[in-house]
């Protein structure tokens, strides 16, 4: 055989081997799209809005099957072949429920919240932070995880809420706070020093009946919706949407609110204005202190 | 992973079309089987480097654009020191009966020709044989080397990575060894690394798509100018320090590195296996500062700018003629820059190198001694592009052009022409990722590489790695490789 007709030969068989290769990709991209029996648009002509971006479904579902169907699966119902040894759970996009939102709870999360939470990625959790990704990339992103559920379709995203400007941190704003913790019963979950060690702990279930434990604040810098106070004060405004963790926008107003947020920060090992004037106090007037938990009287400090 | 074969290509050369046939047989039945398996196998076995992926459960193709090599996600995540950053990084969060080991090898069909080499004109040799140029072609079924690879945490920004690998014979060596402190102080831009290294290059020929003898390498990452006794190739592991540090997404990225004089060698000599020459007690430097732009819906397009400044021992103080320590150090420089464009599914990699040795390690002659006339600094620009066209996360088209030209011959010498050891080469193929799981992975790999040298062998060594005859000559050398490449 001469160079020349092997080289025709391998040319002829190469081209034959690529047909047969795109044809079986092609032949398994299409069980990625979203069911049509659920209402949900064509995945080309999906798109989502983050600032000046405008994401693309269609470019969204290629990088779907890139970085996250292994999570959360082919159908987008968060049972991508690595569920099963993942804790928490992997989030199942077909019931379009999410935790960290900006909007009320029980409402769909805006565009952008959805986007944030993919550039942040969640610390316990094993959703990395995926900055890598160009911010096109996640807004197509965006745009894709919203094909899964008819949710999208049907109803519009909830009202971003409104945070007004944060109160001054101050002693009596972190003792409120405490009072808040105490009376709210968040302790009952988050334990009384937020190790997420309550009474409660133990059961909680999130609203698929997989265990979830409470945060522990004590366990690092940042919370699952992000780092910053007006963060933790959106969180427990919006409520965590598909776990144990209610919204009380109904229950504090907004200056209580910043009050707990300011006692929450105390909860942390890490140095900050909240922290020193608590430690000052505490060494000062520590033994004046009632603790937190089923002892203490309503109220109470 | 690159062998040279024995000449015996005459009797090979006549049986040549019958395990082509039968190859071919095999070659379609395996394709048949494996669509089928493909095309009944759910999407989620879409995935790849299976230490990583178990540990954090993502696929493959989370830090690959089509593995080994890296995409951005994975890069930032090997800059985090093999770390997610997600509080999950620390050993004690992995399953006990988890392992941080993956195997990799290559069973394979190949086949290799090369021109103009010096063959007995009567096989055997003896009385009446003299040497004449001929096509010499050896060809069958191959295993490549293997690597076994371990890398990760031992604890939170403490990263380590173990690759001991062989070649096809089971020769084994430790391909890199080191360990990193992540992150010193809680900032992304000091991270300190210790052992035998990868060189922080942009486009890494430890992680590149192509497979074949000749396309296996990248020429100019282990080019010398024909005659220099220097030894350097920038694609070599070397042995050392760096310290190097990045931005949260590895837009921005640096490294500097102080490594030994010796090419990565162990045991104070000049190679990772038995049998090295001793090394001097120079050091060399290399560093490299990266930056990436983001253009959109186009992708981000990455370039990087690198120098290299080392020495090499010129002659060696010896005892009864054994050599014990180099001396007489002369230096050499390698300098460049490289790319990493994205076009949408389109990824070109252009890269360019300068290099340029002293001419006492052009001339191959002590320091010490004057330099023989004609001797001059010998000097080469070398570089590629390669392209990829991702169809798929499971299907990748690639190509690649290169080309060397020498400079400055070590010698001027009329005996000598001006392109001598320049060097031509093209490679095609693809990958295709039939069945990627997120625990392993496997693909079908195609690739058709030449290379033309003139008047010497192409770096790969493949052929009968003999110059030719005269060296005006050229050396075209092909190889045609097909094979599945696993990694578990």
């Amino acid at each position: 055989m001469t160079l020349k007709k092997l080289a025709v030969t391998f040319a002829l068989g190469s081209m034959a081997l690529v047909t047969v290769g795109a044809t079986s990709v092609l032949a398994q991209s299409h069980v990625n799209s979203p069911d049509p029996s659920l209402g949900a648009p064509s995945v080309s002509s999906a798109e989502s809005h983050i600032g000046n971006m405008t994401g693309h479904a269609g470019e969204g579902k290629q990088l779907y099957r890139r970085y996250c169907i292994g999570c959360h699966g082919p159908d987008g119902n968060g049972e991508g072949m690595n569920a099963q040894w993942i804790d928490p759970k992997p989030r199942d996009f077909t019931e379009a429920t999410f935790k960290c939102r900006s909007t009320p709870t029980g409402t769909l999360p805006t565009d952008q919240d959805l986007y944030d939470a993919i550039t942040r990625g969640f610390v316990t959790t094993n959703m990395p932070a995926w900055k890598p990704l160009t911010p096109q990339q996640r807004a197509d992103l965006v745009a894709f995880v919203k094909t899964w559920s008819p949710r999208w379709t049907k109803g519009k995203a909830g009202a971003p809420l409104d945070i007004p400007a944060e109160t001054p941190i101050t002693i009596e704003s972190i003792l409120h706070g405490r009072e808040l913790f105490q009376r709210l019963e968040c302790w009952k979950c988050h334990g009384p020093e937020g190790h997420g060690d309550g009474p409660s702990a133990i059961t909680l279930t999130d609203d698929k009946g997989n265990p979830i434990r409470p945060y522990d604040f004590s366990s690092g810098s940042r919370f699952m919706c992000g780092t910053t106070n007006r963060d933790l004060y959106r969180i427990f405004m919006t409520g965590l949407d598909g776990s144990p963790m209610p919204s009380f926008a109904d229950v504090v107003k907004p200056n209580e609110a910043w009050d707990l947020v300011h006692f929450l920060r105390t909860l942390q090992p890490l140095k900050t204005q909240e922290a020193d004037l608590w430690m000052a106090y505490r060494a000062a007037h520590g033994a004046d202190l009632k603790p937190i938990g089923p002892d203490a009287a309503p109220g109470g400090q | 992973m690159f062998k040279r074969f024995p000449n015996r290509a005459g009797r090979i050369r006549k049986s040549f079309a019958r395990p082509l046939v039968t190859c071919a047989l095999l070659v379609m039945a395996i394709v048949i089987c494996d669509y089928q398996t493909a095309s009944a196998s759910p999407t989620s076995k879409v995935m790849a480097i299976p230490a990583f992926a178990r540990k954090y459960g993502l696929p493959c193709s989370a830090c690959h654009t089509a593995w080994p090599e890296l995409n951005n996600f994975g890069m930032v995540f090997r800059d985090n020191g093999y770390q997610l950053m997600n509080d999950r990084d620390s050993p004690i969060w992995q399953n006990p009966s988890y392992f941080p080991i993956s195997f990799r090898i290559t069973p394979n069909w190949h086949r290799e020709t090369a021109s103009n080499q010096p063959v007995d004109s009567i096989p055997g040799g003896g009385t009446g044989s003299v040497l004449v140029s001929h096509n010499v072609t050896q060809a069958g079924f191959d295993l490549s080397g293997m690597d076994l690879w371990s890398a990760g945490t031992l604890y939170k920004n403490i990263s380590f990575q173990l690759l001991p690998s062989s070649d096809p014979t089971a020769v084994w060596h430790f391909e890199s060894a080191w360990i990193r402190i992540d992150n010193i102080k809680g900032s992304s831009w000091l991270n300190f690394k210790f052992g035998r290294f990868e060189l922080d290059n942009l486009v890494s020929e430890k992680r590149f798509l192509f497979l074949s003898n000749n396309g296996g390498i990248y020429q100019t990452y282990h080019f010398n100018v024909p005659g220099s006794i220097n030894d350097f190739g920038i694609g070599d592991n070397q042995i050392g320090i760096e310290l190097s540090g990045h931005d949260t997404n590895s837009y921005t990225r640096y490294s500097v590195s102080l490594l030994s004089s010796n090419e990565g060698g162990v045991n104070l000599t000049n190679n990772n296996l038995p049998g090295g020459t001793a090394s001097s007690r120079s050091y060399d430097g290399y560093m490299a500062f990266t930056k990436a732009f983001d253009l959109g819906s186009w992708g981000y397009q990455e370039f990087q700018a690198y120098a290299y400044v080392g020495q090499r021992p010129t002659f060696y103080q010896t005892s009864q003629g054994v050599p014990l320590v180099g001396l007489g150090n002369e230096p050499f420089y390698r300098i460049g820059f490289a790319g990493q464009l994205h076009f949408k599914n389109l990824e070109l990699l252009p890269y360019f190198m300068h290099g340029h040795d002293n001419a006492y390690l052009g001339a191959g002659v002590p320091d010490s001694q004057a330099l023989p006339a004609g001797a001059h600094a010998p000097t080469f620009n070398g570089g590629f592009l390669e392209g990829q066209y991702f169809v798929s996360p499971q299907l990748v088209l690639l190509g690649r052009f290169e080309k060397i030209d020498v400079g400055q011959q070590a010698f001027a010498s009329g005996n000598v022409p001006g392109n001598f050891g320049n060097v031509t080469a093209y490679s095609v193929g693809y990958r295709w990722y039939p069945i990627m799981f997120s625990r392993a992975g496997v693909a079908w790999h195609n690739e058709y590489s030449i290379v033309k040298t003139i008047g010497n062998v192409p770096e790969s060594g493949d052929g009968t790695g003999l110059p030719p005859l005269l060296p005006t000559n050229g050396v075209w050398s092909s190889s045609v490789f097909i094979g599945f490449d696993f990694d578990f």
